[in-house]
């Protein structure tokens, strides 16, 4: 094969002539400028890129992409996406959605698309909150969250959300910041780059309603402490000095973290995202405490697995194959087959 | 000893049974060899929704019944000339559709002590007054099934299920059908298991030998051909023929077909059938629920595919929200509702007209969309093709309304000449459209059919993004301006309702009647049946029949006033006749019923006949 043609894109490209309306300050900026200057790296003609969102704030993504685009119904985009990638696998087709939209009204629709493996990169905005419908909390929402619809605190457990895509058994899983643009873009370069789903969490921050909600994550001081840094065949440790580190420890059935320097070498787990089983990686995604301690980022898992959209495909190219007549002869041999009669005039 | 053979211009034989009995399967025998004479038909399955319902119960019994005549008919019929009850309980439920001097052959080897019991008989209809008046036929059909099979290297139990065959064998030699389509058939369907192959070929001649030699079957009857036009015709179901018309469309069309569906009775059939035809480019999706089915489907259309998605009337209402999308969208989607008895779960296997509303009216804002609905199991094969025409030519969802008595029933169909299809060929924007020779209006409307234009992803230079969001006329751009929201609401109305729909038509041989009976939908064959028995009685009615639900025929209004009376016979409340009333000021008659079950013509008649007594 011969090497493609450098497109030669940038990050112009990719901007639409629609103006943003986005809060000031919102995430969801950092996150458009991120894909808008990643998108040229895929060397893909803009005509051949899709963007289907569903409803919510990080839904208007698609109107401020110079690509194909349709903003569709609150939950739906994962389905929609489907009927698009599975009938066109010439087009590289991403879904954008929210906390609420992906895990709430349309959760449904996200875990078949997953445990399809349908070609789709998902990239989930989790801000924790409504914030289109001004504030109530969100399937993601910690419990006790006071909201315009929780004065007392909200009764309900949230979703993990890596945990459920995981369960869903999603072949690509990762998670970044909306702030830290080079991880953000080296998850969606690999999430690119995966055949099949892949599940991106996005973090960002919602400054109306849930300000500061990943500032741990965030600040400088403390960051580094609270983040876990998943780099595929590397020792998982972190800390400011590296001074904590993951362990399978014996007879238990997930992962711990522990402090390095009591610990030997040996026992601490080196990250491999191409796991079959989903259980190390939803061990993973267990370590993180209520206040956001242990935190993994980067890719949990990607694992390959035939996509839905090849299966499919090809099943209807080889039936295709097998016919020698004309799509109209074809016709008329499925309308007269079975037990018929002829009456002569 | 030779019998006497009857000629006989029509026939309706009712096949009852349990469930596990396989009726359906062996109405649908009767039906082909039936065909194959050249007999006109029409069918009428009748099952319950539970697959096995307790055995022996009335819940449980699965009817099919088949008309067939010398001449061209438009029903299944009313009232079953034969019955075949296979058990007690399939004799106690349809023993009241039967006139008097019916022929009933009952297998009494299941009129036990215990199966007269399960259904409230306290003695033997067979012994007691029950049936008197009808001839009745008591044949151990099962105990000659299993005698006739003793040589045979198979079970006791597949042997007895055997039996329906030699009913089949019976009642095929009753009335002269030629069998070689049965034995290829059971050939096929077994072809896995010879055994079952000769265990029910075996039964099937019993079946037909038994009634050549005894004596209680001194008549056998012959039904000629029917003149039908020439031609090579096969028997049709109504899902089998919407089906079919689906991937004519592809083909017409040169789009690949994308179905997605959630399984659902009674469409499930179309999903089925699509599934087996991925070499037309047919693809099929199982969505993990119903919104997902019609969400593929758009996501499909978008991606310039013919989207389609079947369901039947719950299915519809969790697609409503997407069909409005495809509104505000104007894409091409196809929604195929075969409608079934409601609300809720209702009486899924049984047949209504209730979704006209939903279908009309069922969306939120003003969502408006074309509508149009088959009148008969093969005619459904041209309404899909009539509904793919509508979606492409005009951008716009179609819905289709089936429902189960033409979904399931069938009847012979002409086979087309494919060339003599209608071209679907639709043309892709491929460059931009504005007045600057460089930017796109995804919403610059074709001035004469008010399509925007399909430009598919993969198009250079015609990125672009819509949603449903209220969108600016030509550019799309997101809109909140009050003028322009009204604009486009009005022109969403106005695309469906100046789709040309032909003119409907008036069956008024005579030109004298002053009753017009306008159906739409399943009832042709009934209205049609009882105008026609009027018409012989000197009684002059007029019978106009809607395929087009939104847009309504242009003519409509001129022919509803020429009539003094407009009778709508619908299966639901008076849906069609409350639009015809509010759109034309007609004081129409309603005549309603919701039993589950299709008009019979002779009830229709009696109506008929009031009607005109007070004109």
């Amino acid at each position: 094969m011969s090497e493609p043609i450098a497109l030669k894109l940038t990050a112009k490209d990719f901007k639409s002539d629609q103006e943003v309306r986005w809060c000031p300050g919102c995430g969801d900026y950092a996150i458009l400028a991120a894909v808008q200057q990643f998108m040229p790296e895929l060397n893909i003609p803009r005509e051949n890129i899709v963007f289907v969102s569903g409803i919510g704030c990080s839904s208007r993504f698609p109107y401020y992409m110079n690509t194909y685009g349709m903003h569709s119904i609150h939950g739906r985009a994962p389905a929609i996406a489907t009927g698009l990638s599975v009938s066109r696998p010439d087009l590289s087709v991403w879904v954008v959605t929210g906390d609420g939209d992906a895990l709430s009204i349309g959760g449904n629709h996200l875990i078949h698309a997953l445990r399809r493996n349908v070609n789709l990169k998902i990239l989930l905005f989790n801000n924790r909150i409504y914030g289109l419908t001004k504030g109530q909390y969100s399937p993601t929402s910690e419990v006790g969250k006071i909201t315009k619809s929780t004065p007392v605190g909200s009764a309900d457990a949230p979703f993990n959300p890596i945990s459920l895509a995981l369960g869903a058994e999603a072949t690509f899983v990762g998670r970044t910041i909306d702030s830290d643009r080079k991880h953000l873009q080296s998850v969606l370069r690999a999430a690119a780059e995966h055949e099949g789903s892949a599940f991106v969490e996005i973090y960002q921050n919602c400054n109306i309603f849930n300000d500061g909600a990943f500032d741990q994550l965030k600040d400088p001081g403390i960051r580094d402490d609270h983040l876990i840094r998943l780099e595929h065949g590397q020792p998982i440790t972190f800390g400011k000095d590296g001074q904590f580190c993951v362990v399978h420890p014996p007879g238990g059935f997930g992962l711990e973290v522990r402090e390095t320097a009591s610990t030997a070498a040996e026992e601490i787990v080196v990250h491999d995202a191409g796991v079959a089983d989903p259980a190390y990686a939803f061990a993973l995604s267990r370590l993180p405490g209520f206040d956001l301690r242990n935190t993994p980022i980067g890719v949990f898992r990607s694992v390959a697995r035939p996509s839905y959209d090849s299966v499919v495909q090809s099943q209807v190219a080889e039936a295709k194959a097998k016919a020698t007549e004309t799509p109209e002869q074809q016709l008329a041999g499925l309308l007269g087959s079975g037990d018929t009669w002829t009456i002569v005039g | 000893m030779t019998k006497q053979i009857r000629q006989l211009d029509r026939v309706v034989i009712r096949f009852a049974g349990d469930s596990g009995d396989g009726m359906q399967l062996t109405g649908d025998r009767f039906t082909s060899e039936t065909a194959q004479l050249g007999n006109d038909i029409s069918t009428l399955p009748n099952f319950p929704a539970e697959i096995r319902a307790p055995a022996g119960t009335l819940p449980g019994v699965s009817s099919f019944q088949v008309h067939f005549a010398d001449y061209d008919i438009l029903t299944p019929g009313d009232a079953p000339n034969v019955l075949v009850a296979m058990n007690p309980a399939a004799l106690k439920a349809n023993l009241a559709d039967l006139p008097r001097g019916a022929d009933i052959i009952v297998n009494t080897d299941e009129f036990t002590k215990r199966n007269l019991a399960k259904v409230g008989y306290a003695s033997s209809p067979l012994d007691d007054d029950t049936l008197d008046g009808y001839a009745v036929h008591p044949v151990a059909l099962t105990s000659m099934t299993i005698g006739a099979l003793a040589e045979l290297d198979v079970s006791k139990k597949d042997a007895e299920r055997a039996k329906n065959m030699f009913a089949l064998g019976l009642l095929s030699w009753m009335y002269s059908r030629p069998y070689t389509s049965t034995l290829r058939f059971l050939e096929r369907k077994f072809a896995k298991r010879p055994e079952l192959v000769a265990a029910n070929v075996a039964a099937f001649k019993a079946g037909w030998n038994f009634g050549e030699t005894t004596e209680d079957f001194a008549v056998r009857y012959e039904v000629k051909p029917a003149k039908m036009p020439p031609g090579t015709y096969r028997n049709i179901t109504g899902n089998a023929a919407l089906s079919l018309g689906l991937v004519a469309s592809g083909v017409r069309s040169g789009l690949p077909v994308f179905l997605g569906a959630y399984p659902i009775t009674p469409a499930s059939d179309i999903l089925h059938e699509l599934s087996k035809h991925k070499r037309f480019g047919v693809t099929t999706m199982q969505a993990e629920d119903e919104i997902a089915a019609i969400g593929a489907a758009l996501g499909a259309s978008y991606g310039g595919a013919l989207g389609v998605t079947t369901t039947s009337g719950p299915g519809v209402a969790l697609k409503s929200e997407t069909i409005s999308l495809a509104v505000a969208l104007e894409l091409p989607l196809v929604i195929v509702d075969v409608q079934r008895a409601g609300p809720s779960t209702g009486m899924p296997t049984k047949t209504e007209q209730a979704d006209l509303n939903m279908a009309l009216f069922g969306r939120h804002g003003e969502a408006p969309v074309a509508v149009i609905a088959p009148k008969s199991p093969s005619d459904c094969f041209y309404a899909a093709l009539e509904a793919a025409r509508i979606a492409l030519t005009y951008r716009t969802p179609v819905i289709l309304l089936s429902d189960n008595y033409v979904a399931n029933g069938s009847e012979p169909w002409l086979l087309p000449d494919v060339e003599s299809l209608p071209d679907l060929r639709v043309e892709f924007a491929t460059a931009p459209n504005g007045e600057d020779g460089t930017t796109f209006l995804p919403y610059l409307r074709d001035p004469q059919t008010l399509a925007r234009p399909w430009a598919i992803p993969g198009t250079p230079g015609l990125e672009h993004r819509i949603g449903g969001l209220e969108k600016a006329d030509k550019t799309g751009d997101i809109s909140y301006d009050p003028t322009n929201h009204d604009f486009m609401v009005r022109t969403r109305a106005a695309r469906i309702e100046t789709i040309p729909v032909p003119d409907i038509e008036v069956e008024d041989p005579d030109g004298d009647a002053r009753v017009l009976v306008l159906g739409w939908g399943s009832t042709y064959g009934p209205i049609g049946a009882a105008c026609r028995a009027l018409r012989q009685r000197g009684l002059p009615v007029a019978q106009a029949h809607l395929r087009h639900l939104a847009p309504m025929p242009a003519n409509l209004g001129t022919v509803l006033a020429s009539y003094d009376r407009v009778v709508i016979p619908e299966m639901n409340l008076g849906q069609l006749a409350q639009v015809i009333r509010a759109r034309y000021l007609v004081d129409a008659i309603g005549y309603n019923q919701v039993r589950g079950l299709p008009f019979t013509a002779a009830e229709l008649e009696t109506m008929l006949e009031e009607v005109l007594k007070n004109v």
